[in-house]
């Protein structure tokens, strides 16, 4: 029975829509129309968002025609990349770069990060008082602590800067295409040079370890496409609130070592990526009593998950000492975000270095004349801020 | 009555969540695989972090067994 109109916008860029936080308390899994995309079963309880997302049985294969993610596909520019792919192939390629991102080789990279984080800062103070903090410091950020993980040479980051900043920005399509056209050129010429001349790096481990070209071009690709815009969007967001929020940025000023918890807290509050929880139903399956048919375009949303008030107690409420650890911004199952804490090392730095040495940072504009993405990743488009 | 800490390696995705949850209870090998460096009975105050350990695990490879 299709009753309601489903629709992922966020008005309120501090809310997931009120219509899910309803579905939530009223119908925990819900079968809803979806203008423009057919229909959709919605599941918006926590325990049953990562209930949906650890069953293989909701699939990623975006080849296949029924798959919600299906129309972005396109066999031309996606070698079987991670996030579109189902067991078996998927755990070969994911036990595959494991190792890439376990603890101890994250903690190895935070003097980079720190140092990525240092001369963004620098370079934002010396040209003025007042800039788009997303072009100045949320983009920039993951975009050259990726380019240090590929090895990317000194000398070709701007040009790597310059062309994945237009990947999400208020650019045209041609333009858009171009760019992406010239950084898919640009990591296929990079994995050539590690054939012929393998390195210390990710993409020489990976064709070590019998990854194909091919694979390996495509796993730089992804890990510039996953960690690039989302972890812009989420430093930006962090620091939209705490400058809307002063009380915020005291406590964390007050007391520094509150910043991990603080970048956890705001992970969930905003769950930017929650269209990573689009799944196929490959089979009938019952969620909390309802069955879900075999063929459903399935979305665990992850935002209003991270909102059960039987999880998080107060949940519109941003606590830096609530302990927000079980939260699902990343994701859950065997999907979830591979470079989850790449992420949060970058967050951590970017929030200490700047209530560090920006104290007089502010907005330059009021919070309701920022505009906001909706497709994709959740995220502002500018930051006009001052300092 | 006190429990300790299993892990099924073969579906561990080395997410790392374990070791911050528990960091005394859990921790990664080279290849990114869990490894429990404490599988004793464990102390009411480790009880608590192996069972947020066990919560945010993202492939469920984590339990407690009782004894």
């Amino acid at each position: 029975m299709v009753k309601t109109v489903f629709s992922s916008e966020r008005l309120d860029p501090y809310s997931p829509p009120v219509e899910h936080l309803q579905l939530q308390a009223e119908r925990p899994v819900a079968h809803l129309e979806w203008p423009g995309r057919g229909e959709v079963w919605t599941v918006t309880k926590h325990e049953d968002v990562r209930a949906v997302l650890v069953d293989t049985r909701f699939s990623s294969d975006r080849e296949d025609p029924r798959h919600p993610a299906h129309q972005a596909y396109n066999p031309n520019t996606h070698h079987g990349q991670l996030i579109e792919l189902d067991p078996p192939t998927h755990t070969t390629l994911r036990g595959r770069i494991m190792s890439e991102f376990t603890v101890k080789k994250i903690a190895a990279l935070r003097p980079k990060v720190e140092q990525v984080v240092t001369r963004a800062i620098d370079e934002l103070l010396a040209i003025g008082d007042e800039g788009d903090l997303v072009e100045l410091l949320a983009l920039p950020v993951p975009s050259l602590v990726i380019a240090d993980l590929l090895n990317v040479p000194e000398s070709d980051h701007g040009f790597f800067q310059d062309h994945t900043s237009k990947f999400s920005g208020e650019v045209t399509q041609a333009e858009r295409i171009e760019s992406i056209t010239a950084i898919r050129g640009y990591i296929a010429r990079l994995v050539d040079e590690r054939i012929a001349t393998p390195g210390d790096d990710i993409l020489s481990r990976q064709l070590a370890a019998g990854a194909s070209r091919d694979e390996v071009i495509g796993l730089g690709f992804l890990l510039l496409i996953a960690g690039h815009e989302t972890t812009a969007n989420q430093i930006a967001l962090s620091i939209l609130t705490l400058l809307d929020r002063p009380q915020l940025l005291e406590q964390l000023r007050a007391d520094p070592s509150l910043v991990p918890n603080a970048v956890e807290e705001l992970l969930r509050y905003f769950t930017i990526a929650e269209s990573g929880g689009l799944r196929l139903a490959l089979a009938d399956i019952e969620v909390r009593g309802v069955t879900i048919p075999e063929g459903a375009t399935v979305w665990a949303l992850a935002n209003t998950a991270n909102r059960d008030p039987e999880v998080f107690p107060d949940p519109h409420a941003i606590d830096f000492t609530r302990g927000s650890r079980n939260h699902v911004a990343f994701g859950f199952g065997p999907h979830q975000c591979l470079g989850q804490n790449v992420a949060r090392l970058e967050l951590v730095v970017v929030l200490e270095e700047v209530i560090r040495r920006l104290p007089n940072l502010r907005l330059a504009v009021p919070v309701s004349e920022l505009t906001f993405k909706q497709i994709g990743n959740f995220g502002p488009h500018k930051l006009p801020v001052a300092w | 009555m006190t429990a300790r800490v299993v892990a099924r390696r073969a579906t561990c995705i080395g997410a790392g969540q374990c070791v911050f949850a528990a960091p005394d209870i859990f921790d990664q090998d080279d290849e990114g695989w869990v490894l429990v460096v404490n599988d004793e009975p464990l102390a009411a105050a480790e009880l608590a972090a192996a069972k947020q350990a066990i919560q945010i695990c993202p492939s469920r490879s984590l339990s407690l067994v009782e004894e």
